[in-house]
């Protein structure tokens, strides 16, 4: 009985648009026929998906990757000195910024003028006054997805640290002092004391940045409008649905990146799960 | 095996002193106890050994080394900590190899050592096991168990057994010193517990406020305190201590304890006229009904405040007419109440002199 409203609430807003959601994606662009599988035909076989695929591959791989990994060297190394807080205050400082905030600002890191004209970017100028080229970040294909993975980095590194500082801390001080005295260095302890004793935390922190990474679309729709082949999984969602008008394709992209999500919600609840059962 | 030497070390937190210029030799084989209340510099001096800490002045040798600059793992030392510190993620059986593996120890030796190790503390079947999986009294058996596996040196134990109920603990204390005489390596002990200090240790050193007190055999430490602060603290219940005054009769010089007068030892009258303390530990102190033959008996006066039975004897609280409080066992087959007006009987030759303002025994 006392669940009835929370199902309720559930059922209205997370269930039904799910369901609409996987419904819609067997018809048409305007909801009318029923196309059946057309769509996801459509979905992993069209260029730009394809395209949108392997970003978010690259995004996935990259952006979780070094973020937990810079964030859990920054936690360990920071915990260590005196100026912790102001430290990990600036490290942390980007996460109140929003995405779009964030891409504003990298608009004008990643700034171009044309070759002989004064730079206004920050990594052209850096780039020019050490006697280079310019380079188009956000327009040249070699480097302009990963000029967009550099934000998203920024962004969150800050978040992983945060969390994995607090599982740091975490370890008993006379456990390090122990694999001191059994004669471990300080790259031993990282790896056999401090890793496995945080790695809950630290699968956790992975799957929910894989989460937040397989959600990003503001960051390419600020700053590309997914042009020169920086479209994304969700930000193509996006354009289907809302520019294109077809519900049908913009449906059949929601339900795949729900479906690419799902496991890993499910192993993040498993380890919560397990978690909790230690306490 | 290696002996130990402090000479004058002092650790200073900022302006805080933890250990105080520490003097202390501890012999090869030697199990030393380090005792005295929290914050007394006790474990302080136990981690400047361990090299957790790293020495403000003076010097710290094993065997011939000196090792104030040597990381802890070149020390030769193993440690159990208070908290058993066992690797979480680790099974008994790898938290015991963990140092030999470091050390790069072939595979089979490393088996050998641990399972031997096991074997002698009764913990074979437990190895596969991991540290949550134990109870308290296994938990500190493997952290016994990992540091006797490296061999080491000096063996150093910071309250070991002090999360252990009152029946392990018991045990625990006999197994630590039968494994001490196994080994016959140097133990160097940390506690707060004079019963745990008194039934281990060869040698007791007692430290207040980062000061050594007094090193010496439980015995000596019991019978010739060198200070009030020692005298009170071992002992439970502590020993009573009793404000006396000199005064002149027939031409002697005598003391007085609350109105009763006392002979003038020699060894106080010496001392000058300084302000005294007395000290009687309270199984010196007799019900005049029970009385011990070998005593030389004097009279005290008093009331009783609250008497406890302990079933081997009674503990009781009693005040002097003048109002000075002290502790008594007495035989439990006394019969004694709340409020009796006693004649309790003291034993003149376990008195204790100290010089009330320096604190130090007069002997």
């Amino acid at each position: 009985m006392y669940v009835t409203p929370a199902l309720l609430f559930l059922s209205a807003y997370l269930i039904l648009p799910t369901l609409e959601t996987v419904y819609l994606s067997f018809f048409d662009g305007r909801s009318r026929n029923f196309v059946g599988l057309k769509n996801y035909v459509f979905a992993f076989t069209d260029h730009t998906m394809l395209v949108a695929f392997r970003n978010n591959l690259l995004w996935l791989v990259l952006v979780t990757g070094i973020s937990v990994s810079l964030g859990l060297i920054i936690a360990v190394l920071v915990d260590k000195v005196r100026y912790e807080a102001i430290a990990k205050s600036i490290i942390f400082l980007p996460m109140a910024i929003s995405f779009v905030g964030a891409s504003v600002i990298w608009k004008f890191v990643y700034a171009y003028r044309p070759a002989g004209a004064e730079q206004i970017g920050l990594l052209n100028a850096i780039v020019t006054s050490l006697g280079f080229a310019p380079v188009g970040w956000l327009v040249e294909r070699s480097v302009n997805n990963f000029a967009l993975i550099a934000i998203m980095i920024w962004l969150y590194t800050g978040f992983c640290m945060v969390i994995l500082s607090a599982a740091v801390k975490g370890i008993p001080a006379d456990v390090i002092e122990a694999a001191r005295i059994d004669g471990a260095n300080s790259w031993q302890i990282f790896w056999r004391i401090t890793i496995p004793m945080i790695r809950s935390t630290l699968l956790v922190v992975s799957t929910t940045m894989v989460i937040l990474v397989l959600k990003v679309f503001d960051i390419v729709f600020v700053m590309t409008g997914g042009n020169q082949g920086t479209e994304v999984i969700a930000s193509l969602m996006i354009k289907e649905m809302f520019n294109y008008r077809n519900f049908g394709r913009g449906s059949t992209i929601a339900v795949i990146l729900l479906l690419l999500i799902v496991p890993v919600m499910i192993t993040n609840i498993r380890r919560f799960k397990a978690q909790e059962k230690l306490r | 095996m290696a002996s130990v030497s402090f000479e004058q070390v002092t650790k200073q937190f900022d302006d805080y002193v933890a250990v105080n210029n520490l003097n202390l030799e501890i012999e090869d084989g030697e199990f030393l106890v380090f005792v005295g209340p929290s914050g007394c510099g006790k474990t302080t001096s136990l981690r400047l050994l361990a090299g957790l800490e790293t020495v403000s002045q003076g010097q710290i040798c094993i065997g011939d080394r000196r090792v104030n600059e040597l990381s802890p793992k070149d020390r030769d030392i193993a440690m159990v900590f208070q908290s058993y510190a066992l690797y979480p993620h680790m099974s008994v059986y790898e938290n015991m190899a963990f140092s030999l593996d470091l050390q790069g120890k072939p595979k089979e030796e490393i088996r050998q050592r641990v399972c031997s190790a096991a074997e002698l503390l009764g913990i074979e079947k437990l190895l596969h096991r991991k540290p949550k999986e134990l109870s308290g009294g296994q938990r500190q058996r493997v952290a016994v168990g990992r540091a006797i596996v490296r061999k080491p040196s000096v063996f150093l134990m910071d309250e070991p057994l002090s999360n252990l109920d009152a029946m392990l603990r018991v045990q625990a204390r006999k197994e630590i010193s039968k494994l001490h005489s196994d080994l016959a390596t140097t133990f160097i002990y940390v506690t707060h517990d004079q019963v745990e200090a008194m039934t281990m240790g060869d040698r007791i050193a007692v430290m207040k406020d980062g000061i050594l007190q007094q090193v010496d055999s439980p015995a000596n430490l019991y019978n010739q305190p060198a200070n009030l602060f020692v005298a009170g603290f071992i002992g439970s219940p502590a020993m009573n201590f009793f404000q006396v005054e000199r005064l002149s009769q027939e031409g002697k010089e005598k003391l007085s304890l609350d109105g009763v007068v006392l002979p003038m030892p020699d060894s106080v009258a010496k001392n000058g006229d300084r302000p005294l303390t007395l000290g009687i530990r309270p199984e010196n102190i007799y019900h005049p009904q029970y009385l011990p033959l070998e005593i030389e008996p004097m009279e005290l006066p008093a009331t009783v405040n609250l008497v406890e039975m302990m079933g081997n004897e009674l503990i009781v609280y009693a005040q002097t007419p003048a109002g000075t409080e002290f502790v008594a066992r007495i035989d439990p087959r006394v019969n004694i109440k709340q409020k009796d007006s006693v004649k309790f009987v003291v034993d003149t030759q376990r008195f204790y002199y100290f010089d009330r303002e320096m604190e130090t025994a007069i002997f």
